[in-house]
């Protein structure tokens, strides 16, 4: 769960709080508490409706792997966040198809296409990146709506939890890969992976380079991940000092670095949509790039 | 917070993919050919402006040379009667110059030869006025011809005019 308007929160906390004095618990659990916003949990919170209990599936067993694809919180904001790049992204398709000069939604969404494309894509991979542009927009977009929803009073970050970047990352890790194998071959590929290094040194090398094929993408997720979830702690913990101090005098402090906060979130929520969809341009293009430069260095 | 749920990587993976399909299709399809369409319109807007551009200097170039040319033509034929009326005049002025020193000669001439004929004759008249003179004074004691001779000596060296 997550943001964190100060109300909303603030109603959170009051309830817990009152828990806390009805059980006599110490102080140190308000964080426990509060930090359950940022998880994923089988409840969904709308105003004035309260607590939905989302639908549980039995975790289906593969050999040793437990599935449990129940809907949670964060599918539903994946879900409403794709549904809502869809909607905007057609609208702006829809309108940009009538007329000639750009306006409104059209403009708005044609801006950051042509700025992915000719300050991203273009510079990184070179003019055959524009066959990857698909891809790279759509994980600016639903990374970007995705990191949004959990500004929104009842919204949640579904990109503040590993398991989905963790899948973005996974899939950009395809996509580095396929692009790579597409542009060099597969024997070209391969030869890479030996790092250019005498045979006798294969040994250290190979596992090297092929450890190096998967902290990129790992980085993307923690990056994605840690500074998503990042503000939101921050946030707690600066609501959380009213009941700390157990005062509201000081509460304008608290709620003054909040909204200070929150314009940063605002801010974050851009620039690691950009982030993550620069970084996988990039190490796509390193491979593609590769395939240029015979006998060259490894790239990265 | 850490711990991966491997039912959501599959959401998020699936709900990727398919949103990938879809909005390939029905968004960045028609966005992306909108702006190279609009793309496309503006290079060529440019290049033909550029065209035309480069058209109308060509054009203001060659009526500024043709501008130049007239100029050049009009002093030229403004030149060429300038010098002609020029050469007209020296003519004109030389023959009239020369008309009138002929007229001025011939007149001069005339003026010569009757001045000529009117000493010659008052000469005569002269001569003979005083051989009457002297005969009526003398009363025949001398022949005309003695006295003629005397006269015509006398005449004689008197200075000529």
């Amino acid at each position: 769960m997550s943001d964190i308007t100060a109300s909303h929160t603030l109603a959170d906390t009051l309830r817990t709080v009152a828990q806390m004095e009805g059980h006599g618990e110490e102080n140190g659990n308000l964080f426990t508490e509060l930090l359950h916003h940022v998880y994923d949990s089988h409840e969904l919170e709308l105003p004035f409706v309260g607590h939905i209990e989302l639908p549980r599936f039995e975790p289906i067993h593969l050999g040793n792997l437990t599935l449990d694809l129940s809907i949670t919180k964060h599918v539903v904001f994946l879900w409403l966040s794709a549904v809502i790049v869809l909607l905007v992204t057609t609208v702006a398709a829809r309108m940009n198809r009538k007329q000639t000069v750009p306006t409104g939604l059209g403009n708005l969404v044609e801006v950051f296409i042509l700025y992915i494309r000719d300050e991203v894509v273009i510079p990184n991979m070179g003019p055959d990146g524009v066959r990857y542009l698909p891809y790279l927009l759509t994980t600016f977009f639903f990374i970007l709506i995705m990191n949004l929803a959990g500004l929104v009073p009842y919204g949640s970050t579904a990109t503040g939890n590993v398991s989905v970047t963790g899948g973005l990352a996974l899939i950009a890790f395809i996509m580095i890969q396929y692009a790579a194998i597409r542009s060099q071959g597969l024997g070209h590929y391969l030869k890479h992976l030996t790092g250019g290094v005498h045979w006798s040194l294969w040994l250290i090398m190979i596992p090297i380079e092929i450890l190096g094929l998967f902290t990129k993408p790992f980085a993307l997720m923690i990056r994605l991940f840690a500074n998503m979830t990042g503000g939101h702690i921050v946030i707690v913990a600066l609501i959380g000092l009213i009941f700390i101090f157990k005062s509201y005098v000081i509460t304008p402090i608290p709620i003054a670095f909040v909204l200070g906060i929150n314009l940063l979130e605002l801010f974050v929520a851009f620039l690691q949509a950009y982030i993550f969809t620069m970084l996988t341009s990039l190490f796509m293009g390193l491979g593609m790039q590769a395939a240029h430069e015979e006998g060259e260095r490894h790239g990265y | 917070m850490l711990e991966v749920n491997p039912g959501l990587v599959i959401w998020t993976i699936v709900t990727f993919i398919l949103l990938v399909i879809v909005l390939r299709k029905i968004a960045w399809k028609p966005l992306l050919e909108a702006l190279n369409r609009r793309e496309e319109h503006v290079r060529s807007s440019l290049e033909r402006a550029e065209h035309a551009k480069q058209e109308a200097e060509r054009i203001l170039e060659e009526n500024r040379k043709q501008l130049a040319r007239a100029e050049a033509e009009s002093q030229r034929i403004l030149n060429e009667g300038r010098t002609l009326a020029e050469k007209l005049k020296a003519e004109i002025m030389d023959k009239a110059n020369q008309q009138s020193r002929k007229v001025i000669e011939q007149a001069k001439l005339e003026i010569e030869r009757d001045k000529d004929a009117a000493l010659s004759e008052l000469r005569g008249e002269v001569v003979h006025l005083a051989i009457m003179a002297a005969e009526k004074i003398l009363d025949e004691t001398l022949d005309e011809n003695k006295h003629r001779k005397l006269i015509d000596g006398y005449l004689k060296s008197l200075p000529k005019n």
